[in-house]
């Protein structure tokens, strides 16, 4: 049992006494001494193979002939694979079959695995992974998106949402605009990168630990692959040394070439990337173009929006389908959109298939509307909150998103109005004001911006979890459930639900590694939903249980149901008290079953694929951030001074993880939007592939003053675990306020309304800042020309 | 081809054969099976690979196990006391949330005992500073940042030394 947790006192059944307690991270204990253990750190049988991948060197282009007898020579290796050798299913596309494993022929972008090596040590493998001579004929490549455009190259169709009638509304409106706005990707970099072992097992079956968000997924494709049956195939996952999405579905690419290497050797093989090669040949967060045209009135509300989304899928459609739905639903972000018209393009290019990144598509969304936001009070010189303010929407009405679904639990007046005051906004921007005045090359911005995300997968089959739950004799409880651990806590909160349900501290529960031999059936850790699906999961069967040994106590010692409670390690029976593992002793003597299963759906969801409308998420999650910045307007750099948040996570399961969701969350939508940048070369090469040329933020990036904080007192509306909310994706998009802050301080170099605002793509890297200071002050000097 | 190295982890004498190119953090890892100390990025940027060689933090990723002949290592996994008592920087990361997916926690850990004992006063941003070789992707660094500030505070720091 883990000896992590803090004490907890006697309570009654009316308030909780785990739940929602600040405990620490489960395994804090074994991350601080190095002693928890990732898929690199288990032992491996003798005799086992390390692997490692052949890439493509051509982002597109038909395979003419390969040679790999030097590989294949080379020391240590004992088993060379490519496309034929694979015994089952050559794909593990999660939703298409267009993700080939290896392809057979047509090679689709750099980096692309092309053959696998398995030999005695990874050195040897990677060195040996070299020496293969390929010859390409090469095809034409499309490598951007307004490229894909043209040439009308998408992997999956076009969607469109139109509610209203925008293109009169348009006509009809008082003030229009037109804009552009490109966003950068952004690579997961988690810590740990990709990896999988497969340890073959009798009567071909196949074990395999996997890093990976989707355990079930992951089980699925190594059986597809392997020609076998999905219970020929056992998943496991303890941990994770971070997923963000990147881990949902290209871990099934590492652990179907582990498996297929060691089915065929029968020998345990590993197969961990390096860096570089991870960043090379996974997905990462979609790029997008966007075109829009906005109509707005005298105070800043719109009132009619046609946006254009272009997204870069990649070679192939992955998760693209369900992530640019996702952008489309979040187009609106926190604002009424009346009449409105959203078209998104899903683009095939020659580069790596783009894939779930937290957010999934919805923080590109935002950051459209965010931007319109921002030209539409700068056209009208007035603050931008107002304007955001303005076209919040309503609470009775107003209301309803563009896919028809009501906002029914809106607080964002609430929560904008408290975190105005408390971070000073107005005082704030005139003191910036002055500040800026009086400094010439250094200037500052400030931006509020709000989210409100969706909860829920948007395909209603997947919001669905099970879990499994075992009182042993000694009184200690061992929890097994679908969702996946990779830092967020989740393990910790669903022994905290059980723990909770049980009257028990959180010491007796003990949750162990996810498995699909135990939990069939998983949805992948996504969504946000982690703690809403496989909480309630383990709060059904632990009630299960419960019940069990209440109506035994019930009749045993002649009681009401009423007059049984568990509190605190004990059991209350009537006027005695006994020691829970003692009544757990006698239930089993009794004859009782002490295990349980538990299962959950999400209630009132709905969703139709063909118009694009329904109910898709259960619940909204609300959050606002203030950011202050400074930019050196000779060099472009931006610093970021000041962050206030406040984020809704309605009755919090564990305030201490919520807060490290938020800053971990809004320092990473700050990375996205300021320092991370892809840069791939005209030949299609992904250029930067290691944290040398790739930058996420460092410990001196998070700003001198921070104020984090929870919404107090606002339950979930809906019924979820204990009326908590979802964590995960949404703190993410407050990164969007630091990006907003910094066009708030490029604007300060301009004078007057928009046309004399050039766009400032995402990421706001130097170079990017620069170059918009550039275009800003030739736009100004063409406006004094004409105007002299 | 096969060298002898010797060295000291963890308070006690080690002597291997390795290949002349084993890097320290395979020996470490590999041939001495102590798992703490990870791998998140091969090059020298991420510090996951962090630990002390001759009382100096160092990437153990970017030094081969020959260049540490004869030297005295410290690896996460030495850092607590013999009766599995925290040491206090480990205490405080614990204590103060400073960690998620833990996967760079041992570097984070053992780049902060050596920021303290060359800075016993340190102020936030000398710590931001001087922590800007040891990425986290999960935690934001706020928490981490606080866990090395107390730490540094905790009277324990200064003689439990390392
Ligand atoms: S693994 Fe050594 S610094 Fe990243
Ligand atoms: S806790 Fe995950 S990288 Fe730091």
């Amino acid at each position: 049992m883990n000896d992590n947790a803090d004490p907890i006192s006697f309570t009654t059944n009316h308030t909780t006494s785990v739940v929602g307690t600040p405990l620490r991270h489960d395994s804090a204990h074994l991350h601080v001494s190095g002693r928890a253990i990732y898929a690199d750190d288990m032992r491996l049988p003798a005799g086992s193979l390390h692997a490692a991948l052949g890439m493509s060197t051509i982002a597109h282009g038909r395979i003419k002939s390969m040679d790999l007898s030097a590989v294949r020579a080379a020391p240590g290796v004992v088993c060379v694979i490519t496309a034929v050798d694979i015994p089952g299913h050559n794909s593990y596309g999660p939703i298409l079959d267009d993700d080939p494993i290896f392809p057979e022929a047509l090679v689709q972008f750099a980096g692309q695995p092309i053959f696998a090596v398995a030999a005695t040590s990874t050195e040897a493998a990677r060195r040996a992974a070299r020496l293969a001579r390929v010859e390409y004929e090469a095809l034409p490549a499309i490598l951007d998106i307004r490229e894909a455009l043209a040439q009308q190259s998408f992997v999956i169709p076009t969607q469109t949402l139109c509610r209203g009638d925008p293109r009169a509304a348009l006509q009809g409106a008082a003030h229009r605009l037109q804009g552009s706005l490109t966003i950068g990707g952004q690579d997961h970099f988690y810590l740990e990168g990709q990896i999988a072992i497969a340890i073959p097992q009798e009567d071909g079956a196949m074990l395999v630990h996997s890093s990976t968000q989707h355990p079930t997924e992951v089980q699925h494709k190594v059986g597809e692959a392997l020609g076998r049956h999905v219970h020929d195939v056992v998943v496991q996952c303890r941990r994770m040394g971070g997923g963000f999405g990147g881990k949902e579905s290209q871990p099934a690419l590492f652990a179907c070439v582990a498996a297929i290497l060691a089915a065929k050797t029968g020998h345990t093989v590993k197969l961990r990337t390096d860096r570089d090669a991870d960043m090379i040949m996974t997905g990462k967060r979609h790029d997008f173009v966007s075109d829009y045209e906005v109509g707005f009135d005298e105070r800043g509300r719109i009132t009619a929006l046609c946006v254009m989304l272009a997204s870069r899928c990649g070679y192939s459609a992955d998760l693209s389908g369900p992530v640019n739905d996702r952008t489309m639903f979040h187009v609106d972000n926190a604002y009424y959109l009346e009449h409105v018209e959203i078209v998104s393009h899903r683009c095939k290019t020659h580069t790596v298939s783009n894939t779930a990144f937290r957010g999934f598509g919805g923080p590109q969304g935002m950051m459209v509307i965010e931007n319109i936001m921002d030209d539409i009070a700068r056209t009208l010189g007035v603050d931008p909150l107002d304007v955001r303010k303005a076209n919040y929407y309503g609470t009775s009405d107003r209301n309803v998103t563009p896919y028809l679904q009501p906002v029914e639990d809106n607080i964002l007046d609430d929560i904008t109005d408290q975190l105005e005051r408390t971070s000073d906004y107005r005082a704030r921007r005139s003191s910036i004001a002055a500040f800026n005045a009086a400094s010439p090359i250094v200037k500052r911005g400030l931006a509020l911006t709000p989210v409100k995300f969706g909860i829920s997968f948007n395909a209603t089959l997947y919001n669905q979890a099970g879990a499994l739950v075992h009182i042993y004799t000694d009184g200690s409880v061992l929890v097994n459930h679908g969702g996946t651990e990779m830092g967020q806590g989740l393990f910790t909160k669903v022994a905290q639900v059980v723990a909770e349900e049980l009257g028990l501290p959180l010491q007796r529960v003990r949750v162990s590694a996810t498995d699909t031999s135990k939990v069939p059936n998983t949805s992948a850790t996504a969504a946000s939903s982690g703690s809403d699906l496989n909480g309630k999961a383990a709060q059904a069967a632990a009630i299960t249980l419960r019940d069990r040994l209440v109506a035994f106590a019930c009749a045993q010692y002649k009681l009401s149901a009423t007059q049984v409670r568990f509190a605190a390690d004990r059991v209350l029976l009537g006027e005695e008290t006994r020691d829970f593992t003692q009544l757990v002793r006698e239930a089993y003597a009794a004859r009782i079953s002490l295990s349980a299963a538990g299962y959950y759906r999400t209630p009132k969801i709905h969703y139709d694929r063909v118009s694009l409308t329904g109910r898709p998420f259960f619940y909204f999650s609300y959050g606002v951030a203030a950011a202050e910045v400074a930019v050196d307007t000779l060099t472009g750099e931006t610093r970021l001074l000041r962050v206030d948040i406040l984020h809704d996570v309605g009755t919090s399961l564990n305030p201490v993880l919520d807060i490290g969701q938020i800053e971990g969350g809004f320092l990473q939508g700050m990375g996205w939007l300021t320092s991370e940048e892809l840069w791939w070369n005209p030949r299609g090469e992904l250029k930067t592939h290691a944290p040398s040329t790739y930058k996420i933020p460092t410990a001196r990036d998070w700003p001198a003053i921070a104020n984090v904080h929870l919404v107090e007192g606002m339950p979930n509306r809906e019924d979820t675990i204990y009326r908590s909310k979802a964590v995960g994706e949404p703190p993410l998009m407050l990164g969007i306020s630091v990006f907003q802050a910094i066009r708030d301080a490029v604007a300060s170099c301009g004078a007057g309304p928009l046309p004399s605002l050039p766009p400032l793509p995402a990421p706001a890297t130097p170079e990017a800042v620069l170059l918009t200071l550039n275009r800003l002050a030739a736009g100004r000097a063409a406006l004094v020309e004409v105007a002299s | 081809m096969a060298v002898k190295v010797s060295m000291t982890v963890n308070g006690k004498s080690v002597s291997h054969e390795v290949e002349e190119r084993t890097l320290l953090v395979s020996y470490i890892r590999e041939t001495l099976r102590m798992t703490g100390t990870h791998v998140g990025c091969d090059t020298a940027q991420c510090g996951a690979c962090t630990i002390h060689m001759n009382g100096r933090a160092v990437k153990s990723c970017n030094i081969l196990a020959m260049q540490a002949e004869g030297a005295s290592i410290t690896t996460i996994e030495g850092v607590a006391n013999a009766d599995g008592t925290l040491h206090p920087m480990q205490a405080a990361f614990k204590e103060h949330h400073g960690l998620q997916c833990g996967f760079c926690t041992p570097g984070m850990v053992m780049s902060a005992i050596d920021l303290v004992k060359n800075f016993p006063d340190t102020t936030e941003q000398q710590i931001r500073e001087q922590l800007d070789g040891n990425l986290c992707r999960c935690t934001g660094y706020h928490n981490i940042v606080k866990a090395i500030k107390a730490a540094a505070a905790d009277p324990a720091s200064a003689k439990a030394g390392v």
